[in-house]
């Protein structure tokens, strides 16, 4: 008996900051190399956003939503703007639309860029990271030319976007989609066929089509379980994801491998919505609709309640917001696109797997701590 | 996707080692920084001469990050406070709302990226033109208008049209409710405008109530520093709108209405609950109020509440002074006027008409009576005007004439003798009062008006409101702006007009009133009666000699301390015209301020 209590040995993954894994902590129990057993300690970025927002103008929380997902930001800021505008009855202008549709899109491409060299880490290959983040920076690039900033944009606000695109902007986007596209067979070389990438993802961390029920997983993990196309851009469009033309690629065996396909294969879609979009976009219009009268202190939205979503890179992402009327949210609840996966899915599904598997797990599942913290 | 036969073929990456890296080197950091983008959120830079210190981007910043300082040794000045911003950045989110709500354009980000320091107090900082590094740099984020978070533009009150001159119904309709509310949205609280109301009041305040629909609570603002909500919410020369802050990049916003609005919808019971909510128990002590005008009403509402016992006196038959026979019923209905003294009255006020001070009382009587006097007597005399022909009895004056008109209006006596064509002298408000006042009575009596007006100042630097002049414009008024009086024409004991001369200038090399005329420019302008309103003066007849002597008189005022007191009779203290010339706002805070400093004398005593 004193024998096998000796066996187990608990290890930490987590919570310093090396990567993007480990600031979620996941204490692991494990014998010889192999979890036993593995329960998940979020809460390391929790900033209480949730309560921090209704105790802030609606306007000023603007500001405080991008950092529920670190790395897609914008997704934060589309939630939050239709939901308001769900709840004033107020339309978007038609270019304000197109150009959030761009930030969206723009911020998928480089949030998987970032997850595909995210598991350079884990793997060993560093140079995937390096490109990765790299070519992500271009974007961030984009970013900065088109909202003020790289990483936290808060350019998305109800009624439409802050500003206009900046001269030659389309120009510059387009440009940079072709030199994408042209480095996408280099990223395929590196990373998709790669003999380390295969000997540690194929077959390896599965997620079949009975868990992702069991767990609520969708994105992704999803689509690559199921072989169904449920992408919100397709099933339930917003902005106007209904008039561009793209395809959900699915899978019907899900191991790491799968799923980083996936990923890559939602890059190539999203470069083709941004061709769209550049196209289709007109010149000229409007690209914000007031909200109410006065200034932005005194913005106050109707009471009423409204649950709105998006596809994020990790699935569905939505909030539901709750107003009384006044100039504060009465409540926001955030659904995390990761919690099932980040949640549960690691207590039940971690166990089983290598040590060395964890953060392949977590990175090839979606897992973003932020947004389960909140 | 197939595997890559062998481990070695994504060495081919290796050819990326000879190319330029996308990265900026560290010790290019500082030497070549990279150009950030136009719009970038770099760290701010403000103005300060152009910050109004209103303390708006530090209410909408969701970091908290930006503390209002003040700085003890800038001017006070109207429309500005003596605070700037300082920011904190290890709070601030760099998101720009600041600088997009800023009211007086002075707030900017630059395109700086980076700042380090190994001391954390030098993330804390009041930034001026150059911002943390002190050093110039190019603008990054700037609002714009689509970026904008003010709302800039006022929502107009409706207007009686031109029909309105037949009658002498309200000019300026009230709010709804729907206006009232998007007017009060437009404020951003930061009070800018009470440092410049002569009367300190309460604005953001109350017009906060207006936008949460707490209006007894508005009421309660207001009678805070001002027992007129009434007539302040319609003839006020609203010093504040001129100070607001929104007004630097657009409209003001409409204080004086917002005000007008509480008055005019607040139910009567919770009106008077308000209004009546600051009266407390009776004390010891008496006072007399010389003069109902505005200084004398609010001294003695102020004073009321404080518990004392209060008679003001009142030459004419009504309680209000100016505001009773002065300001037009088209401006201020008598419905107004009424409601805001009947609250005075309710504060336990005692009214004493048709005593005159002088005639019917005296002074030494009165400080025999009382604990104290105030004397808000006002500019109750219209002030003369000698030229040849003035002597002529169809020769009238503003205060008199205007006094009657209101009787009229009343129903206390007969249209005044008013002719079908006359002419006004003057430019300033009352001469408007007066020349639109005959406009209706003329179209009442005549069917058709014909009014003139004359005055020394042309049309640029006239006294008047310029909403006068073009309002008066529409009602038909006939302008001779720049033409000085000469004489009126008499024939016959009749008058056939008046003589004007074009002005070339008001003041000589000294400045001094001393107009010169261009004689090759003049004219007669027919008319069968003149109306003189070149101003108002105080009689000061009641004084005795010795106190005659012992105060100091300065331009037709009286001069005393800050608080209203004579310095030789600490008993007597005075407000309103007479010490701060006329108007409306400046009498009822004076008249405040002379209640507390009674307050405080009588305490002492
Ligand atoms: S940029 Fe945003 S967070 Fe920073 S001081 Fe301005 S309002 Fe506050
Ligand atoms: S909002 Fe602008 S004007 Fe007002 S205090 Fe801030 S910087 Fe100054
Ligand atoms: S009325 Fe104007 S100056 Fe006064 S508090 Fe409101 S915004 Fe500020």
């Amino acid at each position: 008996m004193e024998v096998n209590k000796l066996k187990e040995v608990k290890l930490f993954l987590g919570p310093q900051h090396p990567g993007m894994h480990g600031n979620y902590s996941v204490h692991m129990y494990v014998d010889g190399d192999i979890i036993k057993k593995a329960r998940p300690m979020p809460g390391m970025l929790h900033r209480g956003f949730e309560k921090l927002m209704e105790r802030k103008l609606w306007m000023s929380n603007m500001a405080i939503i991008p950092r529920i997902c670190v790395i897609e930001p914008d997704i934060n800021e589309m939630v939050y703007a239709m939901g308001v505008e769900a709840l004033a009855g107020v339309e978007v202008p038609e270019k304000a639309t197109w150009i959030r549709m761009m930030i969206l899109e723009m911020a998928r491409v480089a949030t998987h860029l970032f997850a595909l060299g995210g598991i350079g880490g884990p793997t060993g290959l560093y140079t995937s990271m390096y490109w990765a983040v790299a070519e992500r920076d271009l974007i961030l690039d984009l970013f900065e030319k088109l909202t003020g900033a790289r990483v936290y944009h808060i350019f998305i606000v109800p009624g439409g976007v802050r500003k206009d695109l900046p001269e030659g902007f389309k120009t510059q986007l387009g440009t940079y989609l072709e030199s994408l596209e042209k480095k996408l067979p280099e990223y395929q070389e590196l990373l998709l066929k790669h003999p380390i990438i295969h000997t540690r993802s194929k077959d390896n961390i599965l997620l079949p089509a009975e868990v992702v029920h069991e767990l609520g997983v969708t994105g992704i993990g999803m689509r690559s379980a199921t072989g169904k196309a449920y992408d919100l851009r397709k099933v339930k469009p917003y902005a106007f994801y209904d008039q561009v033309e793209f395809e959900v690629p699915t899978a019907t065996y899900s191991d790491a491998l799968t799923r980083i396909h996936l990923k890559f294969q939602e890059i190539q879609q999203s470069i083709r919505i941004l061709k769209q979009i550049i196209e289709k976009m007109p010149d000229e219009g409007p690209v914000k609709a007031p909200i109410g009268t006065g200034n932005a202190l005194k913005l106050r939205v109707p009471a009423g309640m409204v649950y709105t979503a998006v596809e994020s890179t990790r699935g569905e992402y939505g909030y539901f917001i709750v107003s009384n009327g006044k100039e504060k949210p009465y409540r926001i609840a955030v659904r995390g696109a990761s919690y099932p996966q980040g949640l549960l899915g690691i207590e039940r599904y971690l166990p089983g797997h290598r040590i060395d598997d964890a953060p392949l797990w977590m990175d090839t599942m979606g897992v973003c701590s932020p947004e389960i913290d909140r | 996707m197939k595997q890559e036969k062998s481990m070695l073929s994504p060495l081919k990456a290796w050819k990326y080692l000879v190319k330029e890296p996308v990265t900026v080197s560290k010790k290019d950091i500082f030497v070549k920084p990279r150009e950030a983008a136009d719009r970038y959120r770099g760290f701010h830079v403000n103005e300060h001469d152009k910050c109004t210190g209103c303390g708006t981007c530090s209410e909408i910043c969701p970091t908290d990050a930006i503390n209002m300082i003040v700085l003890p040794d800038q001017p006070f000045v109207d429309g500005k406070k003596n605070e700037r911003p300082a920011f904190d950045y290890g709070r601030c989110s760099f998101c720009g709302l600041c600088v997009d709500i800023c009211t007086g354009d002075s707030l900017h980000m630059t395109k700086e990226y980076v700042h380090i320091t190994p001391d954390v107090n030098q993330m804390y900082f009041m930034p001026d033109e150059l911002g943390i590094h002190q050093k110039k740099f190019e603008n990054g984020w700037l609002r714009d208008e689509v970026s904008e978070l003010l709302d800039l533009e006022r929502y107009e009150m409706k207007h009686e049209g031109v029909s309105r001159k037949s009658s002498f119904i309200e000019i300026v309709k009230g709010f709804s409710y729907e206006m009232a509310l998007a007017e009060s949205s437009r404020c951003v609280e930061c009070g800018v405008c009470t440092q410049t109301c002569p009367a300190q009041m309460n604005i953001p305040e109350y017009i906060r109530t207006v936008y949460d629909g707490d209006l007894k609570k508005g009421i309660e603002w207001i009678y805070k520093t001002n027992p007129l909500a009434n007539v302040c919410g319609r003839i006020c020369t609203h010093k504040c709108e001129s100070a607001c802050v929104i007004s630097n990049r657009g409209d003001a916003v409409a204080i004086r209405w917002l005000k007008r609005y509480i008055v005019d919808n607040t139910p009567m019971d919770q009106y008077e609950a308000g209004a009546l909510a600051y009266v407390t128990e009776k004390t010891n002590g008496k006072v007399a109020i010389v003069g109902s005008g505005p200084s004398g009403l609010s001294c003695a509402y102020y004073l009321s509440t404080l518990g004392y016992e209060v008679d003001v006196y009142e030459k004419n038959a009504l309680p209000g002074g100016v505001i009773r026979y002065g300001g037009p019923e088209y401006r201020l209905p008598e419905e107004s006027v009424k409601k805001d003294i009947l609250m005075i009255e309710n504060a336990g006020v005692n009214f004493i008409c048709n005593t005159e001070l002088g005639k019917d009382i005296s002074l030494e009587t009165l400080e025999e009576k009382y604990d104290s006097v105030f004397l808000g007597i006002g500019f109750s005399y219209s002030r003369p005007l000698p030229i040849p022909g003035s002597d002529n009895h169809e020769v009238k004056f503003a205060i008199e004439f205007l006094g009657q008109a209101r009787d009229y209006n009343r129903g206390l006596r007969a249209i005044p003798d008013i002719s079908d064509e006359v002419i006004v002298i003057g430019g300033g408000n009352v001469a408007f009062d007066v020349a639109r006042t005959l406009i209706r009575l003329q179209e009442e009596k005549y069917g058709k008006s014909s009014v003139a007006m004359a005055a020394l100042e042309h049309r640029e630097i006239l006294p008047a409101d310029l909403e006068e002049i073009e309002e008066g414009e529409e009602e038909g008024l006939k302008y001779s702006f720049g033409y000085g009086p000469q004489a009126i024409k008499v024939e016959d004991g009749i008058i056939k007009g008046l003589h004007v001369k074009k002005v070339l200038s008001i003041f000589d090399g000294e400045g001094r009133f001393n107009p010169s005329y261009d004689e090759e420019d003049q004219k007669i302008i027919p008319a069968k009666q003149v109306y003189i309103a070149i101003g108002q003066m105080a009689n000061f007849d009641f004084f005795n000699e010795e106190m005659k002597n012992n105060i100091e008189f300065f331009r037709g005022k009286v001069k005393v301390n800050d608080n209203g007191q004579f310095d030789h009779y600490p008993w007597l203290f005075a407000g309103g015209d007479i010490v701060r010339g006329p108007d409306i706002i400046n009498g009822v805070a004076t008249g405040h301020d002379a209640a507390k400093a009674i307050d405080a004398y009588i305490r002492s005593k």
